[in-house]
């Protein structure tokens, strides 16, 4: 390893995005700080089994969620999630009906309706969509960050677009 | 293939996960199949406003990103830093890596979202039943169809002898602000070029005087005269940099 791959160097560049994704899954601020203050302990600590080469980005990810996962909003916010994934592949590809077009829906609402859509999906939809469209990771990576096989990923993902719609479709039919 | 073979790959597509050949099957597809291509667009502003709405929404208080610094820059705890950096070098190299950490760009920069906005006009303008308001390809006629619509002028380029057919053309709308979208054919493909008004926030933006890659596309954009310009294909870098060199010709020539 060269100096030039040192923690700091690895880790700091994914500061922002690491304390941003801790908000959106604990959706408290005094929380995000305490888990991304943990994930870079955590981190640094384990820094030696981090195998040069591998997705360091994929690695620290995946030590923030599971310490999220493990902290007590994590362990109530997924208590309640029944994942079923194999449940109706047909309907999670359900293809967007052509009367109402994200075009349309997007139009009406501004990026805090979005943001409600998303905060309002469970944390395992919520973090595989986050992680593809906001952390823009391929399928490879979020099944490492996740621990979960990439086919799993590609079921879940469209899972969560899907939940995604139907919470967008209800916000523009009660407003 | 047919659409229900394409119909479990349109996540995929949109998340650049397919094989480039089974893209580029899925972009020949996508030509002939204005249900898919339609399907696509909405999965593609679906992706954009999910980034848009969730990437730095949270941002980190100044003290915050101070107090991990110093912990994820220990000088004594980290012995690889201290066995290979003399002090005196390690100092430096961390205040030269605090520099450039605190200046950088945030993940999502303000031209990687615009030109996502602009490769989703063109998409949405291929997926639409009516892409052009102004059906024409004719230059004088599509010319003064923007006079009156748009608070500048639309130069356009003599096609004569080029490979590019003009079809049309339609008010664009970037942020609620309204601009020329014009649809040019090159063989069986495509190809758009949206003009607005140059923004302050745009000028500062690197220039892309060559095509550049986004999403499956080219986009090349350019500033002059105050106009801002992009060219949008996905035929190939170099059918956009030719209808690119087109519409600054025409500029030109005014
Ligand atoms: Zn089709």
């Amino acid at each position: 390893m060269q100096e030039g791959e040192s923690f700091a160097e690895l880790a700091l560049p994914l500061f922002d995005s690491l304390y941003n994704f801790a908000c959106w899954l604990a959706q408290d601020r005094v929380e995000a700080e305490d888990l991304v203050q943990e994930t870079y302990a955590k981190a640094l600590g384990g820094f030696r089994s981090f195998e040069p080469g591998t997705n360091f980005r994929a690695w620290i990810f995946r030590i923030l969620r599971n310490t999220f996962l493990n902290s007590r909003t994590g362990l109530a916010a997924t208590r309640t999630v029944a994942l079923e994934e194999d449940e109706g592949n047909e309907a999670a590809f359900a293809r967007v009906t052509e009367e109402t077009p994200e075009s349309i829906l997007l139009k009406q609402m501004n990026q805090g309706a979005v943001r409600d859509a998303i905060e309002k999906l469970p944390i395992p939809f919520r973090e595989v969509l986050l992680l593809a469209d906001m952390e823009e990771m391929a399928y490879r990576e979020i099944a490492e960050t996740l621990g979960i096989p990439a086919g799993t990923v590609m079921s879940r993902l469209a899972r969560a677009r899907k939940l995604l719609r139907e919470n967008l479709r209800e916000k523009v039919v009660r407003t | 293939m047919a659409c229900e073979a394409w119909r479990d790959k349109l996540d995929a597509f949109v998340d650049g996960e397919l094989s480039p050949n089974a893209q580029q099957e899925f972009d020949a597809h996508l030509r002939g199949c204005a249900s898919c291509a339609k399907d696509i667009a909405s999965r593609m502003q679906l992706k954009t406003a999910v980034k848009r709405a969730a990437a730095l929404r949270y941002a980190p208080s100044v003290e915050f990103r101070r107090k991990i610094e110093k912990e994820a820059l220990p000088r004594k705890r980290n012995p690889r830093a201290v066995l290979i950096w003399a002090p005196a070098f390690a100092a430096a190299a961390v205040l030269l890596l605090v520099v450039v950490w605190m200046a950088r760009r945030p993940a999502v920069t303000p031209e990687m979202a615009m030109l996502g906005e602009v490769v989703d006009m063109h998409v949405t303008a291929l997926a639409s039943a009516n892409p052009v308001d102004v059906v024409s390809t004719d230059q004088h006629t599509v010319k003064p169809w923007f006079e009156g619509k748009l608070p500048f002028a639309v130069n356009l380029p003599d096609l004569t002898n080029s490979p590019f057919t003009l079809l049309g053309g339609r008010v664009a709308y970037l942020d609620q602000t309204p601009g020329a979208g014009l649809l040019f054919q090159y063989r069986k493909h495509q190809l758009s070029v949206f003009i607005f008004q140059e923004r302050a926030e745009w000028a500062k933006m690197s220039a892309k005087e060559t095509p550049q890659r986004h999403a499956s596309f080219w986009v090349e954009t350019w500033s002059a005269s105050g106009l801002r310009y992009f060219v949008v294909g996905d035929t190939s870098d170099a059918n956009v940099e030719q209808l690119a060199n087109l519409m600054k010709g025409a500029a030109g020539a005014e």
